[in-house]
């Protein structure tokens, strides 16, 4: 059975998933994201140090080191994962929601990265302009540091994407393969590599990497210009 | 009315000063680094002073006996900066907006028009920040702090970034808002000439500390700083 481009239903599941769960990922690591890099660019904490080095800690580690941790913590039986099943009914193990926020969590230090040189790089009496024409703390942040630290979410938002896209060893160790819940691109290439007969399959999806990769990367240069545009004038 | 005694430690700096400005244009005269900008910042919000107290008419913006400290943006007190800060993300017609949408009031066409007339911008309002000329950038920070409605005009050596033809173009815009806007003025400068243009009243700084108070006779007193 073969639809558009020559994908067949499974090879479309497995794109439409991959899609959904780095969407989610990114999308819910945002919030995080800008709210850590703004601790680490603005404020001066104790344990300031050790926050930095956790959160670039999936940059470093064997990814399937990042898995396994996510699995013994996030998982049914685990610390994190009982708690969330129990009060919220939030369940990761073996789910799609699972890969996504191993995705997220792999791909939150480059998110984390772009946006919080963003904050660092603003011009600080800007927000106190702002203040003495009558901004809130809060209106501050959202009408004047965020506009301006935009070419840095944006920055941080594909990166974040790009890596949520090609996630692997840490999403296969948590949340295993499973067609259709868990298996995305690289874990479809992954396994019809394993199987004769798999490389014609494996080609296409190959193939859908990689423009998904290249179309990310044009629109983060494209969002980014017109960001730069929006900030500096021409 | 603006009554300031206060008292701000910086490193080994210290500012310590006592004055009061009525209406019209109160210049607070002196060289360089005699604590000028502290003082409008400390006035501001900007700058929290060690002891003392800041009053407004009849509000209490600072008082460190009683523990009152007004955040800046409760203040209602129009900051021209020496570098203009207007927001580069945002048009001319949006930065002179920001006051009047972050307090939340309605629109009110005639009050910008009378503001951009007053300030001869009103064929700038399209144009971004960076397309601004010094002096336009001058002009269009002073209309951004006059549109917040300000209770009292904090004017930061507002020409200093300018050459000497911009000077002459904005100086007549001054004296105007001087007599026009009805909003009193703290002008900081180190030139005896453009206070002489602008200021009504002289607070003389030097080292932190006020040396003299009075009329514009002041600018003429060299000796004035032996006091310090």
């Amino acid at each position: 059975m073969t639809s558009l481009l020559g994908l067949s239903a499974d090879e479309w599941t497995a794109v439409a998933l991959s899609l959904r769960i780095s969407v989610v990922a990114t999308a819910c690591a945002l919030p995080f994201g800008i709210a850590i890099g703004w601790l680490l660019a603005r404020k001066e904490f104790w344990g300031k140090t050790l926050v930095d080095g956790i959160v670039h800690l999936p940059l470093v580690l064997p990814p399937v080191v990042t898995g396994y941790l996510l699995l013994i913590s996030f998982g049914r039986r685990g610390p994190i994962g009982a708690f969330l099943y129990e009060y919220f009914g939030i369940v990761f193990s073996f789910r799609w929601t699972g890969a996504a926020l191993s995705c997220g969590v792999m791909g939150f230090p480059l998110m984390i990265r772009p946006i919080r040189l963003s904050l660092e790089a603003i011009d600080r009496r800007l927000e106190d302009a702002a203040a003495t024409l009558g901004a809130s703390g809060a209106l501050v942040f959202l009408t004047v540091t965020l506009p301006l630290a935009l070419p840095g979410i944006i920055a941080g938002l594909i990166l974040c994407f790009a890596r949520a896209l090609g996630e692997f060893g840490a999403t296969i160790t948590f949340v295993s393969n499973i067609p259709g819940e868990t298996q995305t691109i690289s874990a479809a290439i992954y396994t019809l590599t394993q199987v004769p007969g798999g490389d014609a399959a494996a080609g296409r999806l190959v193939l859908v990497a990689i423009a998904l990769s290249l179309a990310a990367l044009i629109a983060s240069e494209w969002f980014a210009q017109r960001a730069a545009i929006r900030i500096h004038g021409d | 009315m603006l009554a300031v005694d206060v008292e701000k430690q910086l490193g080994a700096f210290k500012v310590a000063v006592r004055f009061e400005a009525a209406r019209g244009a109160t210049a607070l005269f002196g060289p360089s680094g005699a604590g000028k900008t502290t003082v409008v910042n400390m006035i501001a919000g900007l700058l929290r002073p060690d002891h003392g107290s800041i009053i407004l008419d009849e509000t209490v913006l600072f008082d460190a006996k009683a523990s009152i400290d007004l955040p800046p943006h409760q203040r209602r007190i129009g900051y021209v900066f020496q570098e203009g800060r207007l927001f580069p993300h945002l048009s001319v017609r949006q930065n002179l907006d920001y006051g009047r949408r972050m307090s939340g009031r309605p629109r009110d066409a005639g009050e910008f028009e009378r503001i951009a007339t007053l300030l001869d911008i009103g064929h700038l309002l399209d144009r971004r920040p960076r397309a601004l000329s010094g002096g336009e950038r001058q002009r269009i920070a002073v209309g951004r702090a006059l549109l917040m409605r300000p209770r009292l005009l904090l004017l930061d050596e507002p020409l200093a970034s300018l050459d000497a033809a911009h000077k002459r173009e904005i100086l007549p815009y001054l004296v105007r808002l001087r007599d026009d806007a009805g909003v009193p003025i703290v002008y900081v400068s180190h030139l005896p000439a453009e206070v002489r243009r602008i200021a009504t009243d002289v607070v003389r700084l030097n080292a932190g500390h006020v040396v003299a108070t009075g009329g514009l006779e002041l600018l003429d007193d060299p000796e004035a700083d032996a006091f310090a």
